[in-house]
């Protein structure tokens, strides 16, 4: 799936005047994953929304192969795929349109059938035509999964995805992590839960 | 290249028609912004039309200043603005097609109901086309410049009154030469040259505005 390494050099981030981390440097090759752990405020977040290329660090560079992360050929958004702490789902549109519209907003031609099967398999079949409104906390985290599933980007950027979920579907997205490392596909994740990933796994502690 | 674009349109559209009550208020608001004037200065008809031009610009100033607000900070709350910054197109676009449909829903409305409230205002047939063509080419500029201030004042306390002190002076060309046009008009001369102008700057606005907009959007979300 991705034929490029992700490399971070030298990374270093403040919040305020406090130094959150100095010199993260770490390259993920194809099919790999980085575990960010760390206690509360280290700094997590502020890593990922910096590999993301949504904040710059105050040293260091992110690159996508040799490209800086800002200046990647079609954009940042190309390469990796974010979910943050937020499910960035319009409350007034269905789960299906939401989606709908997040692939189109990517450039893709999302199929209807994908979709549907897509939130099926995360346990929201009769779900589908209800305004996301309606649905509760763990309900909108799975179709911001359901999103972040169906756009093919090499890299995903996770950030404490089994948040608000059951256990059920906490294994339904520890195969679809494996089978996106399979097809050579890079992650970062943070979580504080230990899921046993099957894979080429690494760790990243912070503070 | 342009599915992005028409998905990003299409979905403001439909958030905007599933809460109509949004835009309406807009339009109520200029409604009764203009009713409320021959109210307090007395119903003599030369006097307020010769008032109605200023009236009916500042109005629908006014009316698009309260609509602002919501512009980006929906988006920026539920964290699809976010996501926008990672969709694989330039960022000037897309902010350019939200402004297109903000000026679908807020200022369009106020050039289709602007005839009607020229009439209360005693203004004659060829002065209200000419209000309408100068609200026509005003209005997206008023989206436009708008759309700065609405990014820079995203995640604010107090946003909305933030982006009036900041937005209402710039907002002081577009009136002057949109009222200038139909007072022109008014008094027996040609209104092209204001309407000229006003297309001129809409042109310029068109083009600088997005992608100001853009690195303020980048700035408030770093």
């Amino acid at each position: 799936m991705a034929d490029r390494e992700f490399r971070a050099v030298a990374l270093a981030a403040e919040r305020g005047d406090r130094r959150l981390f100095d010199d993260i440097d770490f390259t993920l090759s194809p099919g790999q994953l980085l575990q960010v752990s760390g206690r509360n405020g280290c700094g997590k977040t502020s890593l990922l929304r910096i590999l993301s290329g949504l904040s710059r660090p105050v040293a260091g560079q992110v690159y996508w192969g040799d490209e800086p992360i800002q200046s990647v050929d079609g954009g940042t958004g190309s390469c990796l795929g974010y979910l943050g702490h937020q499910n960035a789902l319009k409350e007034d549109l269905t789960a299906e349109e939401n989606i709908l519209i997040a692939g189109g907003l990517g450039g893709g031609r999302p199929d209807r059938e994908d979709v549907l099967a897509m939130l099926a398999s995360l346990g929201l079949a009769g779900y589908e035509d209800l305004p996301v409104r309606y649905l509760s906390q763990g309900q909108k985290r799975r179709v911001a999964l359901a999103r972040l599933l169906l756009q093919p980007r090499p890299l995903l950027i996770l950030d404490e995805p089994y948040a608000a979920l059951d256990v059920q579907v906490i294994e339904v997205l520890r195969s679809a992590i494996e089978a996106h490392l399979a097809r050579k596909g890079m992650i970062v994740i943070t979580t504080h839960q230990a899921v046993d990933i099957d894979g080429d796994c690494h760790n990243l502690r912070l503070g | 290249m342009f599915r992005p674009l028409l998905a990003l349109l299409r979905r403001d559209l439909t958030l905007a028609l599933r809460r109509p009550q949004d835009a309406l208020t807009v339009v109520g608001f200029f409604v009764v912004v203009v009713a409320l004037f021959p109210l307090g200065i007395g119903p003599d008809p030369e006097f307020l039309r010769s008032l109605a031009p200023g009236v009916l610009w500042v109005a629908a100033l006014l009316a698009v200043m309260l609509s602002l607000e919501r512009l980006f900070s929906d988006d920026y709350r539920d964290g699809t603005l976010e996501q926008m910054l990672l969709v694989p197109e330039p960022l000037g676009l897309l902010v350019l097609t939200k402004i297109f449909a903000h000026w679908l829903i807020t200022g369009l409305p106020l050039v289709l109901i602007s005839p009607l409230l020229a009439v209360q205002l005693n203004l004659r047939p060829e002065e209200i086309l000419i209000l309408m063509a100068a609200l026509l080419l005003g209005t997206p500029i008023l989206s436009l410049i708008g759309a700065i201030g609405a990014a820079l004042t995203l995640g604010l306390r107090g946003g909305g009154v933030l982006i009036a002190l900041l937005i209402l002076p710039l907002y002081a060309p577009p009136l002057i030469l949109g009222a200038g046009a139909v007072d022109a008009v008014m008094h027996g001369a040609s209104a092209q040259a204001h309407l000229s102008l006003l297309g001129a700057m809409m042109v310029f606005a068109l083009f600088a505005t997005p992608w100001a907009t853009a690195a303020a959007v980048r700035i408030m979300l770093d």
